[in-house]
């Protein structure tokens, strides 16, 4: 229990101290959302003027941070100039669309990773473990920006895929077979992408993991004991090996908002990376810091659930 | 007529591994090089070398943990060698394996019962209570006392530990059990102890034991045949008392005069 408030204690700070951080620097960064706006010849300077301290951007950096702070209280999270509400509501919606990609895409990634690395470990030197490194060491050295153009170019030519977006025109009017068929196709392509750039890393980490595992004496003599193959792999040698490889899926869990940002602007997703692409180029203030905030937020729950689950599995960490 | 089979038999056994790219070697390099030997019932066979004499390369091929490269393996008149691992998984109770570093033999997370009982888990004998009954009459039968049982394998000594391993090798009721230097990593008074415990086994149940070091005089003086191997090879066998007294090899002299000896060191030996 005192592990676990010390876990949260500190994860409570390191969100205070990246809110700040990233408050800090993008008011440092030069030009806001009004400067840009007073390039507008059809806007008069009075608007602009008006606009700015109605919004108080020309108050101290405290007292913004503090209004902002209040903000989170009413759960908002500060305004978007661009959109004229709310952070929240808008960043919300866009995660919930990151979500639902990164989530099939990680599961995914997982269930391949897992077999792959662990066969690939067991004949490690042979052939199945040459065509598998191989194999991940190609994809490691190709740029996910290239797989996602790539795969674009494939759903041009052929027209096999959608080329963007999560439904076609007219999902409602299809029949619920249709709506998932179509859902499922227009995921197919950036589900791809994803699980393929993921999927190097984690299967090497899996190999590596059991290899070391594979060569421990008390294997070999459960194997002289008789035990089959699957269960000697599966049961015996995974929760040995698992302690990387929670540690990596804690990292999976954190990565979930922020993972695919670049391969949902390159394929039109309607997720984060989009609105957030957007709100960095029109100087929307809070959307960018709302986005950042968020991925911390996932990738600090992350990393907690990994020291929840190890501590959890492992007697000896309780002890430490 | 009803003929008894040798607990092993072992025919021409080669091991081979693919010798890695490397300053000079070419092609590959044979670890066990035609060996043959045999094991009567409740006879013991020590088999000595240095390290890298492939005594452990013969021992985990005896095992069928390693696949030979050729030659013919016999558990109790049934060859092994022919089987496929699937095959081999329910006759596996006939021959155990006891390992030099029990630390690492064992899963450190489980207790000495459930260690114990894991055989007879999977090989799926007995039921759920009796796996656990039958640990705690092993646990005692290896001199160990009755509270062990729930104790974690860490709050062992390293002779404790080999005493744990040898009850879990005897749970299944194999007649053979291959010790692989298993005295090696214990001080001297814990290894006479553990010698006593493995001769008192074998008089009491009748086990075989292919005992692998590279200690002569141990070797001789648990055992009934020595065989002594060098690069592969058997270059001396013969009753223990045979091989010590009159070693022919001078492998086997140099391996007298290395031994930890108690004052039986010959001295034409001391030469070598």
């Amino acid at each position: 229990m005192r592990y676990i408030f010390n876990r949260l204690v500190h994860a409570f700070f390191l969100l205070v101290g990246v809110s700040f951080l990233s408050f800090l620097f993008t008011t440092m960064a030069p030009g806001n959302y009004f400067d840009e706006m007073s390039l507008n010849p059809q806007i008069s300077p009075e608007t602009v003027a008006a606009l700015r301290t109605q919004y108080g951007v020309d108050r101290p950096v405290l007292v913004r941070y503090g209004r902002w702070v209040a903000s989170i209280a009413h759960g908002d999270l500060g305004f978007s100039f661009a959109y004229g509400s709310p952070a929240a509501p808008l960043l919300w919606a866009r995660a919930r669309n990151t979500l639902l990609l990164t989530s099939v895409a990680t599961i995914l990634t997982w269930l391949i990773a897992l077999p792959l690395g662990i066969w690939s470990a067991e004949n490690r030197g042979r052939l199945p473990d040459i065509a598998v490194t191989s194999a991940t060491g190609l994809l490691l050295v190709i740029p996910d920006l290239l797989l996602a153009l790539g795969l674009l170019l494939l759903a041009v030519r052929t027209g096999w895929f959608p080329t963007g977006g999560m439904v076609s025109v007219g999902f409602e009017t299809l029949s619920s077979i249709g709506k998932m068929r179509d859902a499922i196709l227009h995921m197919a392509l950036p589900v791809t992408v994803l699980v393929l750039s993921a999927l190097p890393i984690l299967v090497r980490h899996v190999r590596a993991a059991m290899s070391e595992v594979l060569g421990a004496g008390y294997l070999r003599a459960a194997q002289a004991h008789g035990i089959s193959r699957r269960t000697l792999l599966y049961r015996y040698a995974l929760p040995a090996a698992s302690h990387p490889l929670i540690s990596l899926f804690g990292f999976s869990v954190g990565t979930l908002l922020s993972g695919s940002l670049i391969v949902e602007v390159v394929m039109s997703w309607p997720g984060l990376g989009p609105l957030l692409l957007e709100a960095i180029l029109a100087r929307d203030l809070y959307v960018v810091i709302g986005g950042v905030m968020l991925s911390t937020v996932f990738l600090v729950a992350g990393n907690l659930i990994a020291d929840l689950i190890l501590y959890w599995v492992d007697p000896r960490i309780r002890v430490a | 007529m009803n003929e008894v089979h040798p607990i092993l038999e072992v025919e021409a056994l080669v091991k081979c591994y693919a010798s890695r790219r490397g300053a000079g070697h070419s092609g590959r390099a044979n670890a066990v090089d035609g060996v043959s030997l045999s094991i009567a019932p409740a006879t013991t066979l020590a088999l000595v070398g240095e390290s890298g004499s492939g005594k452990s390369t013969l021992a985990f091929c005896v095992a069928c943990l390693e696949k030979p490269t050729s030659g013919r393996i016999w558990w109790n008149g049934l060859e092994v060698s022919l089987l496929t691992e699937k095959d081999l998984r329910p006759n596996r109770s006939r021959v155990q394996m006891i390992f030099q570093d029990p630390a690492s033999a064992m899963n450190p997370r489980w207790t000495a019962s459930q260690i114990v009982a894991e055989p007879l888990v999977i090989q799926n004998q007995l039921t759920r209570r009796d796996q656990f009954e039958h640990a705690q009459l092993l646990l005692e039968r290896v001199g160990l006392p009755a509270s062990a049982g729930a104790r974690r394998l860490a709050e062992f000594s390293g002779g404790q530990r080999q005493r744990i391993a040898i009850a879990r090798a005897l749970a299944l009721g194999s007649k053979l059990l291959i010790l692989d230097e298993a005295l090696s990593a214990l001080d001297c008074s814990v290894q006479a102890q553990i010698a006593n415990l493995l001769l008192d086994l074998q008089e009491s149940s009748g086990i075989s034991l292919l005992f692998i070091t590279h200690d002569l005089v141990m070797a001789a003086h648990l055992a009934d045949q020595v065989a002594v191997m060098d690069r592969g090879r058997i270059v001396e066998a013969g009753t223990a008392d045979e091989v010590i007294r009159h070693p022919e090899h001078e492998q086997t002299r140099m391996l007298l005069a290395a031994s930890s000896g108690l004052g039986r060191v010959t001295p034409e030996s001391r030469d070598a």
